[in-house]
């Protein structure tokens, strides 16, 4: 019974959510940023993939499709079989059963025959693989760092502009956002133009997901790990953390927002100075605090000699 | 002590043994066989308890039933650990293996009866560690254990340490089984019994063993590292210190995949005996069966890496281990469609234990197929750790193994116990399971695609809906092992006893011409294949 409560006392709270999807507001973004469409979000009772919104992820859903079907077609052949030997071959109707136990022609097929689907599959599948791995002319760079438990990005092409994106927590969401799926400063990109990512981590590892962009790489500390993205439309972009990384796994999502070049740009200058006002974060700050520090210890050193 | 005598005493062994002598310093392979499937009743039934508190926790989203991430984490942990470690292999492998593999093979006993008794002591050490992991909180690590997660910055307490040494226990165990087992099934076959002429739940604990013997000191060699990353300042994962996380996941996953053929390919054996014993027919392409299961225990140690697509290995890796991991689909087509050419033609009769082997045959089609799609690199960079692959794994392990264990269950209480199980409530059981798992895991496909990630104990609104469904179907899962328990009651509290072959003529391997059950010791003298 209390599960019908719980599941009854949800229903509402779905409902006010999806129907306020279409205009969403945001609440922290500057004013150009907002009322982008939601592009990128899993909806009610979805069973399919999140459509795409980059062409690897279009290339994906392709795939995807080709083996969807490929694989429905098998298990409904196994399916009928299966049906059809129980009702053809079941004691009453054949009382009698043969002893056949070698057929060399029907166990060389079934030996062949999955490894022509299997080729059938892989050609696609290599294209893509060496497709999606990397932008070789990048426009720009991101640095993604996953922290315990925010996000931290970094444009290096961008004056090294750097902040961190947190979960807006329950208590604070504003209507229309979505629960676990929206950050205090989302991840600006413009559209368009071939991103290169590097992921990295701060701690653990954590994984770097946007279902509906195609992307997904682990962010491991001590390594650099390379990706890339190209965003088709201006929209909204949500992911999750994907590698299970202490008590708050569930609790940094990624939440991306693309807008034209010209936007970005006006959202560059914007952030600079938001980000420069508040407090640096930790990796320039370490850098700059060795740097003013490696003088001093030279002086002294001479000093003393 | 004439030879007389020494035989006298043996074959009274079992009436004049107390309760310590015989069940605690066992060196009988029926006894320790039913040890171990004891245990994995007791593993298996906490697992189950976990799994249902974390359906019911992701059975409405903003659920606070389980209080903290933490928390989640950790039963999380435990209950892969304890339905892979404490369920399915010692199920299949510690206690069908022991129980019959003398018996099909025609030896009296296992190679190294007292190697035999100290594997099986590894485990409830090993168990009430794990669970003292869960119980203090601190293995929250998910059950592949990455570092740094598992080093002592993130997990500081002894729990983790606990579960990293029941591992090693779990691990020793295994690995002394998979010795005994090898040495038993290459030396002790009864004459006549070529290797081509044994039964093929032989073959499959032959080639379950030769996984075992060869990926678990793997997984000793990183559980050491990590236990000294932990706790004596090494710094083998630890990128601070000049270590490479990436390193386990190569070391774990090499162990880790074929891992998941140890918990299948005996559940292959034990199928095919199904399917064969109640189509009334030899198995078709005998050969063919016992090959692909070698080619599967051969071909499972080289595509470990499509675990870690997502991990930043080079795009030429990705490549190479996605089509190693296609080609795996072959030797198994070659099983699904043998196992159903076995019942073509046949005399088919739906008892019990032959539902849960065409059970067995559609879920693991299922699961099958979507490896397929996971194996695809490609496809796998949105697919990876979201609930499609926890659909998939079940699919072919709580569905598949499971299904496995339980036809060999049905099909062989009879012989160890001497009691017929009640055939009523065990096509109950069947009913109640297969829809319950159906409805359970199948829904994660859609989860997983829509990108609902695993091990999450609250989601986003959207998923809200499959996830209620496959809750659902884990309460109904849930009422079919209850049921389970009713017939395990059933059987033993049964006054009637069993024939030696109960199935009659489709039953043809040696276990059927002893008594039901079998003598303590069996086969004094060796039976003769020809």
């Amino acid at each position: 019974m209390q599960l019908v409560k719980r599941l009854t006392a949800a229903l509402p709270l779905l409902g006010m959510i999806f129907a306020a999807l279409g205009r969403a507001a945001l609440a922290q973004t500057p004013a150009q940023l907002s009322n982008l469409p939601v592009l990128g979000a899993p909806h009610d009772w979805q069973m399919v993939l999140q459509p795409a919104h980059s062409p690897v992820k279009a290339d994906m859903i392709d795939l995807n499709h080709l083996v969807l079907v490929i694989i429905g077609v098998i298990t409904a052949f196994v399916g009928g079989l299966l049906v059809w030997v129980i009702w053809r071959y079941n004691a009453k109707r054949n009382p009698v059963p043969t002893q056949t136990t070698h057929n060399t022609v029907i166990e060389i097929t079934w030996t062949v025959l999955p490894v022509l689907i299997l080729v059938l599959i892989a050609i696609p599948s290599f294209r893509l693989v060496y497709y999606e791995d990397r932008t070789y002319d990048p426009d720009m760079t991101i640095k993604v760092t996953g922290h315990q438990w925010y996000w931290e990005y970094t444009y290096p092409d961008q004056k090294n502009l750097d902040f961190s994106s947190y979960i807006v927590p329950d208590d604070k969401l504003q209507p229309g956002q979505m629960r676990l799926l929206t950050a205090d400063n989302p991840l600006v990109l413009p559209v368009g133009k071939n991103i290169r990512i590097l992921a990295t981590s701060g701690d653990v590892i954590h994984s770097f997901f946007i279902p509906s962009l195609g992307v997904q790489r682990y962010a491991i500390p001590g390594r650099t790990i390379e990706t890339w993205v190209r965003v088709d439309k201006p929209g909204r972009y949500y992911g999750e953390c994907n590698q299970i990384c202490g008590t708050n796994h569930s609790r940094m999502p990624i939440d991306v927002v693309a807008v034209p070049e010209q936007q970005f740009q006006a959202w560059v200058v914007q952030a600079q100075k938001q980000f420069a006002a508040d407090a640096a974060p930790a990796t320039p700050h370490v850098a700059q605090a060795a740097r003013v520090a490696a003088p001093l210890m030279t002086a002294s050193y001479e000093e003393q000699h | 002590m004439s030879v007389t005598t020494h035989d006298d005493a043996h074959g009274h062994y079992d009436h004049k043994l107390g309760f310590f002598t015989r069940w605690l310093c066992s060196t009988n392979h029926k006894d320790i066989g039913t040890l171990y499937l004891t245990f994995a009743l007791v593993g298996g039934t906490t697992g189950a308890i976990l799994s249902e508190i974390m359906r019911a926790q992701l059975n409405v989203p903003h659920n606070t039933l389980v209080s903290t991430g933490q928390e989640w984490n950790t039963i999380v942990t435990s209950h892969g650990l304890l339905m892979i470690f404490f369920a399915v292999m010692p199920a299949l492998i510690g206690g069908f293996g022991n129980w019959f593999i003398p018996l099909m093979i025609g030896a009296p006993d296992m190679a190294f009866p007292r190697l035999n008794n100290i594997s099986f002591w590894m485990l409830p050490p090993a168990y009430c560690l794990i669970i003292s992991g869960l119980l203090l909180g601190e293995s929250g690590t998910g059950w592949t254990l990455y570092p740094p997660l598992s080093l002592s910055t993130y997990e500081p307490g002894p729990g983790m340490d606990f579960t990293l040494f029941a591992l090693h226990l779990a691990g020793i165990s295994s690995l002394l089984g998979a010795i005994n087992f090898i040495t038993t099934i290459f030396n002790m076959r009864a004459p006549g019994m070529t290797l081509h002429k044994m039964p093929l739940f032989i073959w499959a604990m032959l080639v379950t063993a030769f996984l075992l013997l060869l990926s678990i000191p793997v997984l000793a060699g990183a559980v050491t590292m990590l236990i000294c990353d932990r706790n004596f300042g090494t710094a083998f994962f630890d990128p601070a210190g000049g270590g490479d996380p990436v390193l386990f996941q190569h070391l774990f996953w090499f162990f880790g995949h074929p891992e998941v053929y140890i918990m299948i390919v005996p559940a292959f054996g034990i199928v095919s005996h199904v399917i064969s014993t109640f189509s009334r027919k030899p198995i078709f392409g005998y050969l063919g069966m016992a090959y692909a299961m070698v080619a599967i225990g051969v071909i499972g140690f080289v595509v470990w890496a499509h675990h870690m697509f997502v991990s930043g290995i080079s795009v030429d890796t990705r490549a190479y281990f996605m089509a190693a991991t296609m080609v795996i689909a072959v030797p198994t087509g070659i099983k699904i469609f043998s196992w159903i050419a076995t019942m073509w033609g046949g005399s088919i009769e739906f008892t019990t234990p032959m539902l849960w082997a065409i059970g067995f045959i559609f879920v693991f089609t299922v699961g099958g197929v979507t490896g397929v799609v996971l194996a695809n690199a490609g496809i796998d960079q949105i697919l990876h750790n979201t609930y499609y692959v926890v659909a998939h794994f079940h699919y072919v392990l709580s569905l598949g193994a499971v299904f496995g264990i339980f036809a060999g269950f049905y099909f062989w209480i009879g012989k160890m116990s001497g009691h017929q199980y009640p055939e009523f409530w065990g096509k109950v059981h069947f009913w109640l399971m297969f829809i319950g798992v159906n409805l359970t895991f199948f829904p994660q496909h859609f989860l997983g695609a829509a990108g609902m990630p695993r091990r999450y104990p609250d989601y986003p609104e959207a998923f809200a809906g499959w996830n209620f469904v496959s809750s659902i179907g884990a309460y109904i899962s849930g009422l079919g092992f209850l049921v389970f328990f009713y017939v395990l009651y059933r059987t033993f509290s049964s006054k009637e006893h069993v024939a030696a072959n109960y199935w009659g003529a489709g039953a043809t391997t040696l276990e059927w011409s002893l008594s039901s059950p079998p003598p303590f010791h069996t086969y004094a003298e060796l039976p003769r294949i020809r």
